[in-house]
């Protein structure tokens, strides 16, 4: 019964992420398809990476030609900033079952990570809810991806503003996150950072290094200024 | 399909790595406090770092520029503030984004 609980209220804290997975998820599998893969080799990669941006960036390496080492070295250049987010769940699940953990931790995305870390703050969530949230985000991101390669391209882009879908949800939840004004003048901070050097630096890594650069600074200025 | 299978289990597993790290080892350890106090900064920062260049920077080579996702956000992030609630933010945020598209706004004097 209980389990049955966590299951439908987890499902409820999930959704926002699955609507906006589907677009994504639906243009990656279009674009899988124009670059030579199956669908089943489409929904094999969501099986086992299930990272959008690093997928994204796989098979239009795998369509210029790269070697499998060159996708796999940028595959963890671009995830490595889920190192941050695992931590910073770590601290909500001290003591709990270490296989569970292994199955949560292939779960967490840029998405999932936010909307579970949320409610462990709130205090009203367990690791149960956190994997129904995860593994709803991997169902729902799989099957786009495959639907994708099998005909997305019938589906009408920017229908009903859906594209906005996941930037509205970050909205949010970075709402959620502004509890004071540590977090605000770290958010700023790291808001700043991340423009410059996004403009600076190819590829994704100014996502951690904004973050990490933010968060030092953040802190040093809690100790010190107030 | 074999070289496809050795290039997705290679992908799946250094994606794997940094994601169960550190809920693996730091789950079962004292975590200082001064890397606790980092660590509750970090959400805030990686969702700002994820979000403003998304509004603001498009393009490539990127440049900055003044995007439809930027006029969509400040609606958005004012009905966020007022009502907290994430569903109703991602409706409303695609509602906008979609009549912004659509060249509707000016219409309503916005």
């Amino acid at each position: 019964m209980r389990q049955n609980n966590d299951v439908r209220i987890g499902a409820s804290a999930a959704w926002p992420i699955c609507l906006g997975y589907i677009p994504i998820g639906f243009a990656f599998g279009v674009l899988a398809r124009k670059a030579g893969l199956t669908p089943l080799q489409i929904g094999m990669m969501s099986v086992f990476v299930f990272a959008g941006s690093s997928q994204f960036i796989a098979v239009s390496m795998l369509a210029d030609g790269a070697s499998a080492i060159a996708i796999i070295l940028t595959t963890f250049m671009v995830n490595l900033r889920h190192l941050l987010m695992s931590s910073a769940l770590a601290v909500f699940f001290k003591g709990e079952d270490r296989k569970r953990l292994s199955l949560f931790a292939y779960g967490v995305t840029d998405e999932s990570f936010a909307v579970n870390l949320a409610r462990l703050r709130d205090g009203d969530w367990n690791l149960n809810r956190s994997l129904v949230v995860n593994q709803m985000a991997n169902a729902a991101w799989i099957a786009s991806t495959v639907i994708g390669g099998f005909g997305g391209q019938f589906i009408p882009e920017k229908a009903f503003g859906i594209d906005y879908a996941l930037i509205a949800m970050f909205i949010c939840l970075l709402v959620f996150q502004l509890r004071g004004r540590k977090y605000v003048i770290t958010a700023i901070i790291a808001g700043i950072l991340a423009v410059i050097f996004s403009l600076l630096i190819p590829g994704n890594s100014y996502i951690i290094l904004a973050s990490v650069i933010a968060a030092t600074l953040g802190l040093i200025f809690k100790k010190y200024l107030t | 399909m074999k070289d496809y299978l050795i290039l997705i289990a290679g992908m799946g597993f250094v994606t794997f790595l940094p994601r169960w790290f550190p809920l693996f080892f730091l789950s079962k350890r004292e975590i200082p406090k001064l890397l606790i106090e980092w660590l509750d900064l970090i959400p805030a920062a990686i969702l700002s770092a994820l979000l403003i260049p998304a509004l603001v920077v498009g393009g490539e080579p990127k440049i900055m520029a003044f995007k439809p996702e930027l006029l969509a956000s400040i609606p958005t992030f004012l009905f966020a503030l007022k009502t907290k609630s994430l569903g109703g933010t991602v409706i409303v945020g695609m509602a906008l984004y979609w009549l912004i598209g659509k060249g509707l706004l000016p219409f309503f004097g916005l």
